[in-house]
């Protein structure tokens, strides 16, 4: 490995190619970054910075649009959309939670009980990621037709008498109310949440467990004091990689919602596609960011946990 | 019986992690106890080993398991809460310094500046950009029959591309390039009447050249001649006439009539059961019409006396929603009462579901175009026109619309749809009788501030 084998003993010329050697070899790890830094720069930085620029710009489309630091958009904005804000983090959260009620017990039971099954499982989690997002979001609008065998169930179960009176369906029908938004969000992100609760929950040595029983703990107990203490990192990183897409989605709420259901992402989607304001557009972008950094800032000090991985 | 109690034992006397000694030994771990070290004072040495809980692959040396620990969890590279907040807020200071060097230039272009070189003569080619579905196939569904007739007559191959799917996601994906001056690679494009009137007047589409245009000119019905956004159809030709309609399922409705927007506002039988279209000219100009208003002379006024009266049927849920050509499903499945609809789609539509009717309101419906255009840029224009040309003669239009279903813009075809099918040529979805064609409106068109402010009322409607 060191250079005085591999390059000939010649005097005088040994000690220079070592010093190249070494400096080539200082600049590795550079060169390994760059990639990833021009990405970074590329598709990250760069559009942060027009978007930044386009939200404090003032014209329109025909006499183009000028840097004026017209800080108001960003008030106006909040003023004209805070209930959709309000409905983003209400639906993202919610989703969120669901996913984590739902995605715990599955990813506890895939690595610790389902033996030699474990890969088929997680295989059979992923597997959704195979069709295409809105063929899956489409195929909801079926699962939840009004009058459907779904919809029916609920409503024979008198289950929509109280998704009704809290105000999450409307009469018999799910289908372009809350839930139904809700429930497509859930579906939608559930792996993002299974697969690092997995990853988390599996690296947990078993024999924890035993010493945990050997030490008299209950089930209740070893699950308190240690399972759910040491898959913190998982439960942290799988509600921020749920939380923060699911608050930026729009084609949940598009398709199965209706008008009174449409999240922030809607809004920014007609903004610039439809009424052609850019500024406000990309003003509301950098408020759902902010937002977004908040909460989940509020979060992490909350959840107490130090490490994301 | 163990001496210490669960808790302490993982509180207080669990062993320590020695990160020098490990070697040899095997393996000591640390279980986490309570975080919150103010409370019992005794645990706060152990602070820092209970960060480094994580299960470790026993084929790395002790030396080295410890050296990934350390950089995953206390290193410089630690991905901790703390470096990530203070990476993102380098970043936004970063950011902030470069904003004021950006801005967007006018849309407009002066003028219409140097006519782009057109290489018709040289390449036999053109490429067409349209709708999905917009076109006619074969009985297999594998080749274009009047495409291929055109390339053999003419020589000139057609690249088509079913690439449009809504008007505003076509136009934010073709609109940094025509605003740079640069060819979109798309010699004929085919949008909605007001999209084309926003793209001419930003002076994005050529001037078409009346002499590669004869039998167009000859054949286009006259009451699609004199738009007031193209006087003399100087830009553009219409691909295909759009009627808007009342469209309900008469099995949901339990047999009842829906044929006017009244109805769909107020009937409370519909309630949740019925839908507007996202094409704000659609909705607005179908509820100007049952206001007793003519959509081709609205005011403001007008427009928010209309945005008011479909306000109301947001908020008391009559409205279910505002869709785009997605309405087809929920109409079919019975899922919508009734709604806004184009009469092409119904046509197919009633095609598999004999429950799906249509009604043309007393106060008169709506009618819209596609329209063709050649781009600003591209490099085909004159194959482009001899493509617009072809498809006004009566046996290729006749062809056209028997399948797409959609109103015919050609004068004379009838007797050439009869020939093919004689049901078709008495439609008058596709080809408008006189009694029809009076009670058709069109939207005016609009001016740039004009379009933002109804665009953005109209969004504030739909929730977008």
């Amino acid at each position: 490995m060191t250079t005085a084998t591999d390059t000939p003993p010649r005097a005088g010329a040994a000690a220079p190619a070592v010093r190249r050697r070494s400096a080539r070899r200082r600049l590795v790890p550079y060169w390994l970054l760059l990639p990833g830094v021009l990405w970074l720069l590329v598709f990250f930085a760069l559009p942060m910075v027009y978007q930044a620029s386009t939200s404090v710009q003032t014209g329109s489309l025909e006499e183009g649009f000028r840097v004026t630091w017209h800080f108001p958009t960003y008030w106006e904005a909040l003023r004209d959309y805070h209930p959709q804000f309000a409905k983003t983090l209400l639906y993202a959260g919610t989703a969120t939670l669901l996913c984590l009620l739902l995605g715990y017990p599955l990813a506890y039971l895939i690595a610790f009980r389902a033996g030699r099954w474990r890969h088929v499982l997680l295989v059979l989690v992923i597997a959704p990621f195979f069709t295409s997002f809105l063929i899956r979001t489409l195929a909801w609008k079926t699962i939840l037709a009004d009058g459907g065998a779904v919809v029916g169930a609920l409503d024979a179960l008198h289950v929509l008498d109280v998704t009704g009176r809290l105000g999450w369906t409307e009469g018999d029908r799910v289908l372009a109310t809350p839930l139904a938004v809700i429930c497509g969000l859930t579906y939608n992100f559930l792996p993002f949440m299974i697969l690092p609760l997995y990853t988390s929950l599996e690296r947990i040595d078993g024999r924890l467990h035993e010493a945990a029983r050997d030490l008299y703990a209950s089930p209740a107990a070893t699950f308190r004091k240690v399972t759910l203490p040491l898959s913190m990192p998982g439960v942290v990183s799988g509600t921020l990689l749920t939380f923060i897409p699911a608050s930026g989605d729009y084609v949940n709420a598009e398709l199965l919602g209706s008008t009174d259901t449409k999240m922030i992402g809607n809004v920014i989607q007609g903004q610039f596609l439809r009424v052609l304001d850019y500024p406000t557009a990309a003003a509301l972008s950098f408020l759902l960011m902010a937002v977004v950094l908040v909460t989940v800032t509020v979060y992490i000090r909350r959840a107490g946990t130090e490490d994301l991985v | 019986m163990p001496t210490y109690s669960f808790e302490e034992y993982t509180q207080v006397t669990h062993v320590m992690h020695d990160d020098a000694a490990v070697a040899g030994k095997d393996r000591h771990r640390t279980i986490p106890g309570d975080r919150q070290p103010a409370a019992r004072p005794a645990a706060r040495p152990l602070r820092k080993a209970q960060r480094m809980e994580q299960y470790e692959p026993d084929s790395l040396s002790a030396a080295q398991r410890a050296a990934m620990r350390r950089s995953l969890t206390n290193g410089r590279a630690a991905l901790t809460r703390r470096s990530l907040l203070r990476a993102s807020g380098a970043l936004a200071l970063g950011g902030l310094a470069g904003l004021s060097g950006c801005g967007i230039p006018p849309a407009r272009r002066e003028g219409q500046g140097p006519a782009p070189t057109d290489h018709s003569a040289a390449e036999k080619r053109v490429a067409f950009s349209n709708w999905t579905q917009y076109i006619d196939l074969s009985e297999d569904e594998k080749r274009r029959p009047t495409l291929e007739a055109f390339t053999r007559r003419t020589g000139i191959a057609v690249t088509y591309t079913e690439d449009i799917n809504d008007n505003v996601e076509f136009f934010g994906k073709i609109k940094p390039q025509l605003a740079a001056g640069q060819d979109t690679g798309r010699d004929l494009i085919c949008v909605t009447d007001w999209l084309a009137a926003r793209i001419i007047r930003l002076g994005w589409a050529q001037k078409l050249d009346p002499a590669n245009l004869p039998t167009a000119y000859a054949n286009l019905a006259p009451q699609f001649r004199r738009p007031d956004w193209d006087p003399g159809r100087a830009h553009s030709y219409p691909w295909t006439g759009i009627s808007t309609v009342i469209a309900y399922n008469a099995k949901a409705t339990g047999g009842r009539r829906v044929d006017s927007v009244t109805q769909l506002l107020d009937d409370p039988r519909l309630k949740g059961r019925v839908a507007f279209l996202s094409e704000m000219r659609d909705t607005v100009g179908m509820t100007l019409l049952d206001m007793g208003k003519d959509p081709g002379k609205v005011t403001a006024a007008d427009y928010d006396a209309a945005i008011g009266r479909l306000r109301k049927g947001v908020e008391t849920r009559q409205i279910r929603r505002f869709t785009g050509n997605d309405y087809t499903a929920d109409l079919g499945k019975g899922d919508l009462a009734a709604c806004l609809a184009w009469a092409g789609d119904l046509i197919q539509l009633q095609a598999d579901n004999p429950d799906v009717k249509f009604a043309i309101p007393a106060a008169g419906y709506l009618t819209s175009t596609d329209d063709l255009l050649v781009p600003a840029g591209a490099r085909h224009k004159t194959n482009a026109e001899r493509l617009i040309d072809y498809y006004y003669e009566p046996p290729v239009a006749a062809r056209l619309a028997a399948y797409i279903n959609y109103v015919c813009p050609v004068e004379g075809v009838r007797g050439e749809l009869a020939r093919i099918d004689p049901a078709m040529a008495a439609n008058t979805l596709i080809l408008p009788d006189r009694a029809t064609a009076a009670k058709s409106h069109a939207f005016r068109s609009l001016d740039s501030a004009e379009e933002t402010a109804f665009e953005e009322k109209f969004a504030k409607l739909i929730g977008a």
